[in-house]
């Protein structure tokens, strides 16, 4: 098992529930360079941190938000493929149906490769759907122009001998050329982030890296057994690995249970604030199906754009959700060092296995004291056991 | 009224066309507000001829995918239509989204349009790069794009527990199909104001004196662009004045119908 530290980079002084927006409509005045300077470098002094702790390390990017000062992942890892040794770099991911240039991604990917030798991990997302305005693509067509873009990058970074022509529905190229290659031959591996089973299938007919953000037991295990039947339906050949699954939760580490638990409900604004963003930029046209969108309409707060819900069933509204709510769910583990272990080894073994545990240590106002010693406690209390322990559990579909 | 909606198959889209009333042919492209309903508006000019009202690729069930996605792509697709249900001498009529299909179609050709009527039509750029003409309808929340869309927004029933799924599936259906073909550029063609010098048919525009997602300055330079066209303002009415005053809106389209014209093929 490979653990991944996360963080949104965020922008905590301009971050607070009485904001009706944190997205989009925010004002970057409120955004102090002084300040920003700062915090970009304390979070590659924490990923730095995170590379010498034996983390591996996960960035993603959002837009037009103090929820995340990532507006370029790829500018980060770049120089995280420079500063740091040994992690894993993970972008998870980039929006390439929100980008105009699926090329200049091969690119930078390759660049970005090559730099680290070979350290990393492509992951490709649809995006959530408030990016789709800072983006300004289309929602309605947003999945044809994600899977063609992939195509087109995929087939860029693995083309070697001369110029191909491509011209699709969206992306128009005469001679595609992309140099550098990649590091990793041929070519890094490729996850996908997805909620649905539908998604799940057809990324496992691919036989890429299926990635799950905060869906719980019951959710996850949906997710990786329509994975497993399209990773069949595809042909792919020999066990089914669980290296091809990670998992998104939130985690915070104590020398105390209550120090633990502090920490990760500071983390957990983040998801409390996930439905603070000026109406009607979280219901982007297309984005949802016409069927879930009605849904929507009718549901109890109809400005979420996800519910969560408990083993038992119950339906846990985001914004208000206590710490236990969200352990109980399966996506936050908190505590001292036993009990974030016993945690995710219970969510382990109701899943089948994981091989990418990714978590998010820092979010929302924790600040770097709070969030290295976490990590340290993290790294030298747990991940060691629970390395152990999965490395002696067998493939996916023997489990 | 009695009104018909039949799925056609043409070009190997299907499309539901309803059609009420008997007599001139009248062509109605309908809103395709999400906050908006024809429907009422279809009825009263029922009595008055045969209105055909196409339920536009996309705002019906089914998806139209790559083959519409574009504002061009309808306007041809009904083009086609006219010819496949044989209509001749037609009163073009199209409001807001409707109104913006109506004028492509109207560049393209006129030969079996004998008049056309623009109700609050979307479409054109008027202003510079950084003035929006048409308001952010996927950036507003729903009841203000109803106060600027009504002069009395109570009219239009909102609140989603007192309508049925089936009609609040339409309102979705529209509200991500509007964006399917007019996203970006937002809700116009940047081609098309230097295009309506080829308009072929008497033209006039209809305008709602309230009207707050398209204004009526907007409406007014809009017409100007067009040869011979007449500009209505309707007192007491926004964006849909078919809705708010459709006995004056009827009353404009009839009485600019005219004599049917000569055929021209």
């Amino acid at each position: 098992m490979r653990v991944y530290h996360f963080s949104e980079e965020p922008y905590p002084d301009a971050w607070g529930a009485e904001r009706p927006s944190l997205r989009i409509t925010l004002p970057n005045e409120i955004c102090d360079p002084k300040v920003t300077h700062r915090l970009y470098n304390r979070y590659i002094d924490e990923w730095m941190l995170a590379d010498e702790l034996g983390f591996d390390i996960m960035l993603n990017e959002h837009h037009s938000t103090a929820t995340s000062l990532t507006a370029s992942a790829n500018i980060i890892l770049s120089i995280l493929a420079r500063v740091t040794e040994r992690a894993r770099l993970l972008v998870l991911g980039v929006p390439v149906g929100n980008r105009p240039d699926p090329i200049r991604v091969a690119e930078e990917m390759a660049m970005i490769d090559c730099i680290s030798q070979g350290r990393l991990e492509f992951g490709m997302i649809k995006g959530v759907p408030y990016e789709i305005e800072p983006a300004n693509s289309n929602g309605v067509s947003l999945m044809r122009r994600f899977w063609e873009a992939h195509d087109l990058i995929i087939k860029a970074m693995t083309t070697h001998d001369g110029p191909f022509n491509f011209e699709g529905e969206f992306f128009h190229y005469r001679n595609v050329n992309v140099w550098p290659r990649p590091y990793q031959q041929p070519r890094p591996r490729v996850w996908i982030s997805t909620a649905t089973p539908a998604n799940a299938r057809e990324i496992g007919q691919k036989g890429h890296v299926l990635a799950s953000f905060m869906g719980g037991i019951a959710e996850t295990v949906k997710l990786h057994k329509a994975y497993a039947e399209g990773y069949r339906a595809g042909g792919n050949a020999g066990p089914l690995s669980v290296d091809n699954f990670a998992y998104l939760a939130m985690c915070g580490v104590g020398s105390t249970e209550a120090e633990g638990r502090r920490r990760c409900d500071v983390i957990a604004d983040y998801l409390r604030t996930n439905a603070q963003v000026a109406d009607p930029f979280n219901k982007p046209p297309g984005y949802f199906s016409v069927e879930a969108a009605v849904r929507s309409a009718r549901s109890l707060n109809p400005r979420a754009f996800r519910t969560l819900y408990t083993p038992s069933g119950r339906a846990v509204e985001l914004s208000t959700a206590s710490l236990d709510d969200f352990i109980e769910c399966g996506i936050a583990f908190a505590g001292t060092p036993d009990q974030v272990y016993q945690q995710i080894c219970a969510f382990v073994d109701g899943i089948g296995g994981l091989g990418n545990l990714l978590l998010m240590g820092q979010g929302g106002k924790l600040d770097a004291a709070d969030t290295t010693d976490s990590m340290k406690l993290f790294a030298r209390e747990v991940m060691p056991r629970l390395k152990e322990r999965e490395a002696r559990r067998p493939a996916f579909e023997a489990a | 009224m009695t009104r018909d909606l039949r799925q056609h198959e043409l070009n190997g889209v299907t499309l539901g066309v309803e059609t009420a009333g008997a007599g001139r042919d009248i062509l109605y492209l309908t809103s395709g507000m999400w906050f908006g309903d024809d429907s009422p508006f279809i009825d009263r000019l029922a009595a008055h001829g045969r209105v055909i009202a196409p339920v536009a690729p996309g705002f019906g069930p089914g998806d139209p995918g790559a083959r519409m996605t574009t504002i061009d792509d309808i306007a041809y697709f009904y083009l086609d239509l006219i010819d496949a249900l044989k209509l001749r001498n037609v009163l073009l009529v199209g409001a807001s989204f409707g109104g913006w299909i109506a004028a492509e179609m109207a560049i393209k050709n006129c030969r079996d349009i004998d008049a056309i009527t623009l109700i609050d039509p979307l479409g054109v750029k008027i202003g510079d790069r950084e003035t929006r003409d048409i308001a952010d309808l996927y950036g507003l929340p729903d009841a203000e794009l109803r106060a600027r869309a009504y002069v009395d927004p109570s009219i239009f029933v909102s609140d989603v527990k007192a309508i049925s799924d089936e009609e609040l599936t339409r309102r979705m259906r529209a509200r991500e199909s509007l964006a399917r073909y007019g996203w970006q550029p937002f809700m116009h063609d940047p081609k098309l104001l230097g295009r309506l010098h080829r308009v072929d048919a008497p033209t006039q525009f209809i305008w709602g004196a309230q009207d707050r997602i398209v204004t009526p300055a907007y409406g007014r330079e809009y017409a100007r662009r067009v040869p011979g066209a007449r500009f209505v303002e309707i007192a007491n009415a926004a964006h849909f004045p078919q809705a708010e005053q459709p006995g004056a809106v009827v009353e404009a389209i009839i009485s600019h119908a005219g004599a049917p014209r000569a055929a021209a093929r």
